[in-house]
């Protein structure tokens, strides 16, 4: 047995070296902080004697973390705000980036489709920080571009920074703003990948261009649809830390409508120090967000075996 | 000849139409950028009387000499920048090309148990405050530079489009006449498997470059140290440490002197424009490659 594995081990020496610096990696950033997860379990205290010593000494309090966060309004309102925002981002992205995808694959003038595609692509490659300062360049107080214009038409300026009501579709148009362009890729991709001839007799049957898109093309982006759809749901417990930190500039009144699990977790640790009850948070996260990662891999498996992701 | 015709194509009217909404879509996209390069060029005293215009009446460039007089801190910020992107994108290739051709390998009797490995990783995480805790506090990197490189360095996504790009892109046969003619499996890898699979390399190379430079928030949680902040993460303690300055300069615990010293409103903007041209002269090139890895992401094997 013993023998028979050393032999093995032999054989596969050389693959096994060359997987081994990943391994390591991950056994480092990925496996070592699940057992850190026992901390939502504890009183924790960091310790100047190191992980082990802060993870072990650390008072055990059992649900404590867990039952304290779920007794709170926070727990509350970061999923709400987590699910709310999400179910948002998911119909109103697939609507748009079909739409536009379609839309791109109709134009007649395929230079110009390409140079709208390369603008549209933009705002992908740019990070938060960066769209933070171009949302603040319009809507700062006394600055901004859309306070302007609203005086210009002779009305009030809005303190758009301490307005709350505002920001549910603020956050939602800068996420469509920086994403549709790169997600009506992959449907424009999977248009042109229809057969022509299908268009050509319909065409000869007389279908309108409505007709067509109807009857073949959403037809035919079904299963893709599908796919990008339930892989986005089996994140939806999980949300853009940058969005909601850096467009909103941390802006304390707006909390109740930009904390979602992520923000929440993240002002655990650095502001209000409550590690126990934020890695509670986190796990809470970790768990629904696992157990909805299997569901839909299980329901994408039913639909289209080829695109599960496992 | 007789020309194909093309059967995805919008009557006259609607073409107009179509392509008034995809411009003026591409357009606001592209906007905010350019807004802000106008603002980067606008007088200091016409953006305190007239706020930010898309045509100020007075332009001017003291902005960008401001920076280049004054900008240690965004020079020192460019180089992190850049050193974390270059190291960190090696590094990581170096990993995951490796990793991936191994579990690519059906002569690789734990491939199996390898790729579950790394894919376990996608479903269930720790989350933020253990990958914390471990770190800081177990592998002591507060404050250094590897905390900007190392967290960043795999994921297990990327294994997986490398992983499929080798078993499709590279025949068995190639290999077993390589190990025919004596070749080592270190040897096959960096003089066949390589060379090969270039395309592959340069799609994971871009998608890691591009998020080394648009990191920020390794730099929000790890490091303290002024002289290793990253550019993004510098736009954001700038933009923070004004406030900060704005909510308290009521109460006359802030001196003048630092009020002063902190980078006026058209150098933030300008700081923003510098940090962002050169994504804004890669992308192009960028996204040929980001359309393809989204194509190769979407081969299974």
């Amino acid at each position: 047995m013993v023998g028979s594995f050393f032999r093995s081990f032999n054989r596969n020496k050389v693959m096994l070296l060359m997987v081994l610096p990943g391994a390591i990696w991950f056994l480092f950033f990925s496996y070592l902080p699940l057992v850190g997860t026992i901390a939502a379990f504890k009183q924790y205290r960091f310790s100047r004697h190191g992980f082990w010593y802060s993870l072990v000494h650390s008072k055990n309090v059992g649900w404590a973390n867990f039952k304290f966060l779920f007794s709170t309004d926070a727990a509350w309102s970061i999923t709400r705000n987590t699910l709310l925002y999400n179910i948002a981002f998911i119909v109103l992205g697939l609507v748009f980036s079909v739409a536009l995808a379609i839309l791109l694959s109709e134009l007649a003038n395929k230079k110009l489709a390409k140079l709208y595609q390369t603008g549209m692509f933009l705002p992908y490659f740019l990070s938060w920080v960066i769209v933070g300062y171009f949302a603040f360049s319009f809507l700062s107080m006394d600055r901004g571009l859309l306070n302007h214009t609203l005086e210009y038409f002779g009305m009030d300026r809005m303190q758009w920074y301490n307005d709350p009501k505002v920001w549910p579709y603020i956050l939602v148009l800068v996420y469509l703003w920086k994403s549709i362009g790169y997600s009506s890729v992959v449907y424009l991709a999977s248009i042109l990948g229809i057969d022509r001839s299908l268009y050509e007799a319909a065409m000869i049957d007389g279908a309108s261009k409505m007709q067509q898109v109807r009857n073949i093309t959403l037809p035919m982006l079904k299963p893709i649809i599908i796919i990008m759809t339930l892989l986005a749901v089996g994140k939806i417990f999980y949300a853009d830390f940058g969005l909601f930190y850096q467009v909103p500039r941390d802006s304390g009144t707006l909390y109740s409508v930009t904390n979602v699990i992520d923000t929440y977790v993240y002002r655990g640790l650095k502001t209000t120090g409550e590690i126990g009850m934020s890695t509670a948070a986190g796990l809470y996260q970790s768990v629904v967000g696992f157990v909805l990662v299997m569901v839909s891999n299980y329901v994408v498996r039913k639909v289209d075996k080829d695109s599960a992701l496992f | 000849m007789k020309k194909k015709r093309n059967f995805h194509q919008a009557s006259p009217g609607w073409n107009i139409v179509f392509n008034l909404i995809a411009g003026i879509f591409a357009f606001l996209c592209v906007f905010p950028f350019v807004f802000v390069v106008i603002i980067s060029f606008t007088e200091e005293k016409t953006l305190a009387t007239d706020g930010y215009r898309i045509i100020p009446k007075a332009w001017s460039l003291d902005a960008y000499q401001y920076i280049f007089k004054t900008g240690d801190t965004l020079l020192r910020s460019y180089g992190v920048t850049i050193l974390v992107t270059v190291i960190g994108t090696v590094v990581s290739l170096l990993l995951i090309s490796l990793y991936a051709y191994a579990v690519s390998r059906r002569s690789f009797a734990y491939r199996r148990f390898f790729s579950l490995f790394a894919i376990f990783t996608m479903l269930f995480s720790g989350g933020m405050i253990p990958t914390y805790i471990v770190v800081t506090q177990l592998l002591g990197l507060k404050d250094s530079i590897w905390a900007l490189i190392l967290p960043l360095a795999l994921n297990a996504f990327y294994i997986m489009i490398l992983r499929t790009f080798y078993i499709t892109g590279i025949p068995d046969a190639i290999i077993e006449s390589g190990k025919i003619d004596g070749a080592g499996e270190f040897r096959i890898f960096s003089t066949i498997v390589l060379p090969l699979s270039l395309p592959g390399l340069a799609t994971i190379g871009l998608f890691s470059t591009l998020g080394y430079w648009n990191d920020w928030f390794n730099a929000l949680l790890y490091i303290d140290d002024p002289n290793k902040v990253p550019l993004q993460a510098m736009l954001m303690r700038i933009e923070s440490s004004m406030q900060f300055i704005q909510q308290n300069s009521a109460n006359g615990s802030i001196s003048l002197e630092v009020l002063q010293s902190m980078p006026q409103d058209t150098a933030r903007m300008a700081m923003v424009v510098l940090a962002t041209v050169p994504i804004i002269f890669a992308y192009p090139f960028f996204q040929r490659y980001f359309v393809q890895g989204l194509t190769v992401g979407g081969v299974k094997e």
